[in-house]
């Protein structure tokens, strides 16, 4: 269908290689959301048909979520994942473990809950941005009460050993909170978690929506207060368009996985042969998702490469830090100087990049490298 | 043949504006992140302080405009983070602002629901109070209330999810705003506030001030249901007396009839006939109306609102909230006030 090569191209023309900022909206997540801009307006929290109506349709998007986590627990619906990272968060209690590569809004709220006097304990990563798991045993001491950890890094794309991590929180009495938000129906969610925070605009579906699956027994201290609208403790009023958006995005994913899968290899490999030896992948290039690619040549300005190629939509990290003028937190525990960290790029592709998409952004890029490595020399 | 549906309950939510639609309709396909630093994200970030800017305008608004996922959020950001010391809420507040503060002193209502004086323990405190309520309609006297928590060295927080696009925005030092209740989509709000110094950022998007990726298509549609504006409102008012006028004539209480209401939002009790009940009749015969707000529906609890109106539990538990939108008609009212008229006969010949 037409709609997929603009969705590769972007809006206008361009070439779309920032999966792990945004990720466009799935024609179908589309489709599903116009009933709600017209008769389908109820306040899902009414009591009357109109209401129930919209309340059976964000039961339904539920469970659509819901089927790509693990069983035995709830979805609550939120405005996204920063909200149900900051919940899970200041809505537990005790000692805290985290990784020094998790994303801004997990570091933000546990330094936030370290202002609060609850004690704050860093992992450090290896070379390959992995936790390292024996370190990760002496942290997570008995009496911690939170481990979060992300499944798939938002720059780098390397994949977290979240199932033992699982483990070891468990095996010390914490609970296990899972940052899922790049892996979710893409990488298998470990059945162990107790709390996972996904979004919808990073799987094809609507910007405005998230969620926090809440594992049966576990208790959170509201975030947002209220209504109490979501069962396990979130006030607002839901956006039944947007839930229906996430629900069908959800649906996608599920069925397409395969597909999507052998897809974002393709690209990978592609990708990889293209740039050949002179870019260096920062991190794992074993445990990782493929649709990510962070990659760094030496003496390149990341900013600059950025700015002069107005064809070509990618970024240097993380969308929420950009415009910071610091080097990214994730390159540098890696072990990256600030020069290295600032001569990376990330590239992110998925469904909707074509292989023809691959092969002409990755010539602009070798050219602008090569006319930059021109005038440096 | 059945009559087509009747929506009242615009006070719940109310459909999309038109233009809000379009603006929605065309912002689906700008999908791109707002903070990514290439040009499509460029490109969204002018859009989303072009629509950040016409808010402003269109609301006569000059201060700062941080979105948010709703006016739940909006408060509670305020709430958390003002910088101001005790909190101090009226006893009318929606449950978004007297959840998050579930020890803070309260405000009295009179018996028609209006704050009064402010107690000593107002100097130097966040002030919490609507500028109408969800559940009644009252207008909330917030020149006098706003002044008198300046003097006092505080700093207000009007919840003004009901109001905006259809009166004045108060003078208040925060606002907060849904987009849902004036013909914008559910999902999107703002909390507007008048000088960032006085509230401690958070880190994040929205000058740090809320984290989290902007959904862009949804203020688009909010900027465009604000610039609608609500020039429907006086002609609400004209369809809101017809409405009291009949209710009254058939036994029916107008709840806070005696002060200041928004045209579009009443309630009425009807002696001897439980909310809930009437609830169901209405809805058999295709009318949507409520009974206090939409957030505790299926509750059950009685209304926070009447018992601090000093309503007994049994009167309270017979209202029902009747709300009104942009496309509603004095056909509409006729419908729905003989509906009223058949369910308290029925009641009344079942007593008798």
């Amino acid at each position: 269908m037409a709609g997929y090569r603009e969705h590769g191209a972007g809006p206008r023309g361009m070439i779309y290689l920032d999966y792990q900022a945004t990720t466009p909206l799935a024609p179908e997540a589309r489709s599903a959301m116009l009933p709600y801009l017209d008769e389908k307006f109820g306040n899902p929290h009414s009591p009357h048909r109109l209401g129930r109506e919209a309340a059976a349709a964000v039961d339904v998007a539920r469970e659509q979520v819901a089927s790509l986590l693990p069983s035995g627990g709830r979805l609550a619906f939120t405005s996204g994942a920063t909200e149900s990272l900051n919940w899970a968060i200041k809505g537990s209690h005790g000692p805290i473990v985290t990784s020094a590569t998790e994303h801004a809004a997990v570091l933000d709220s546990v330094r936030a809950a370290g202002q609060a006097e609850r004690a704050v304990t860093i992992l450090t990563v290896g070379a390959d941005g992995l936790i390292d798991l024996d370190a990760a045993r002496v942290a997570i001491a008995p009496g911690t009460g939170l481990v979060a950890i992300m499944l798939v890094n938002n720059e780098i794309g390397v994949i977290q050993p979240v199932e033992q991590l699982a483990e070891l929180a468990h095996a010390a009495g914490a609970l296990f909170l899972c940052d899922a938000v790049q892996g979710y129906g893409r990488v298998a969610i470990p059945a162990n978690c107790d709390l996972v925070a996904i979004s919808a605009h990073k799987v094809h579906g609507p910007k405005g929506i998230g969620a926090l699956w809440v594992r049966d027994g576990v208790t959170l201290d509201p975030l947002l207060h209220g209504g109490g609208q979501e069962a396990p403790g979130r006030s607002g009023t839901l956006a039944p368009m947007l839930c229906a958006g996430f629900g069908a995005a959800a649906t996608l994913m599920a069925s397409r996985a395969d597909v999507d899968a052998a897809h974002v290899a393709r690209l990978w490999l592609l990708a990889t042969r293209h740039l050949g030896p002179e870019w260096r992948i920062n991190g794992s290039a074993e445990h990782r998702y493929r649709g990510n690619l962070n990659v760094r040549r030496d003496g390149i300005d990341s900013a600059r490469l950025i700015s002069g190629l107005r064809g070509l939509a990618f970024s240097a990290g993380s969308a929420c830090a950009s415009g910071s003028g610091r080097p990214s937190h994730v390159l540098k525990a890696l072990g990256l100087t600030d020069r290295q960290a600032r001569s990376s790029i990330r590239l992110g592709f998925g469904r909707y990049t074509s292989e023809s998409d691959i092969g002409a952004a990755m010539t602009m890029i070798l050219d602008a490298a090569a006319r930059q490595a021109m005038w440096a020399a | 043949m059945a009559l087509s549906r009747l929506y009242l309950d615009h006070a719940a939510t109310t459909p999309l504006h038109p233009a809000a639609r379009d603006a929605m309709m065309q912002a689906l396909e700008r999908w791109a992140n707002p903070s990514s630093p290439h040009a499509e994200g460029r490109a969204a970030r002018a859009a989303l302080e072009d629509a950040r800017a016409r808010i402003g305008r269109a609301l006569g608004f000059g201060g700062t405009i941080i979105f948010t996922s709703g006016a739940t959020e909006a408060i509670e950001i305020v709430l958390r983070r003002a910088k101001a010391g005790d909190r101090l809420i009226s006893a009318v507040e929606h449950d978004a602002v007297r959840r998050a503060v579930p020890d803070g002193a309260m405000l009295a209502v009179d018996s028609e629901g209006c704050v009064g004086e402010l107690p000593s323990s107002a100097r130097g405190a966040l002030v919490a109070v609507q500028a109408v309520n969800n559940e009644t309609g009252v207008i909330q006297p917030l020149d006098r209330i706003g002044a008198a928590v300046h003097e006092a060295g505080g700093l207000l927080l009007a919840d003004c999810a009901q109001s905006a696009g259809k009166m004045a925005l108060p003078d208040a030092d925060f606002i907060a705003l849904s987009a849902h209740k004036l013909g914008g989509p559910p999902g999107i709000g703002a909390l507007l506030v008048r000088d960032l110094a006085t509230l401690a950022p958070s880190g994040g998007q929205e000058q740090g001030y809320r984290g989290g990726t902007e959904n862009l298509p949804s203020v688009l549609a909010f900027a465009a249901a604000v610039e609608a504006g609500g020039a429907w409102i006086e002609r609400a008012a004209s369809l809101r007396a017809r409405l009291d006028a009949a209710i009254s004539e058939t036994g029916g209480t107008v709840v806070a009839s005696a002060t200041e209401r928004l045209p579009t939002i009443a309630s009425y009790r009807m002696v001897g006939v439980a909310a809930t009940a009437q609830l169901i009749r209405f809805d058999l015969a295709g009318i949507a109306v409520s009974a206090g707000s939409a957030c505790s529906s299926g509750s059950l609890k009685p209304s926070h609102v009447l018992a601090a109106m000093g309503w007994d539990e049994g009167a309270a538990r017979e209202v029902v909230r009747i709300s009104f939108g942009r496309d509603t008609s004095e056909a509409d009212i006729d419908r729905v006030a003989a509906e009223w008229r058949a369910i308290a006969s029925t009641a009344r010949a079942r007593a008798a």
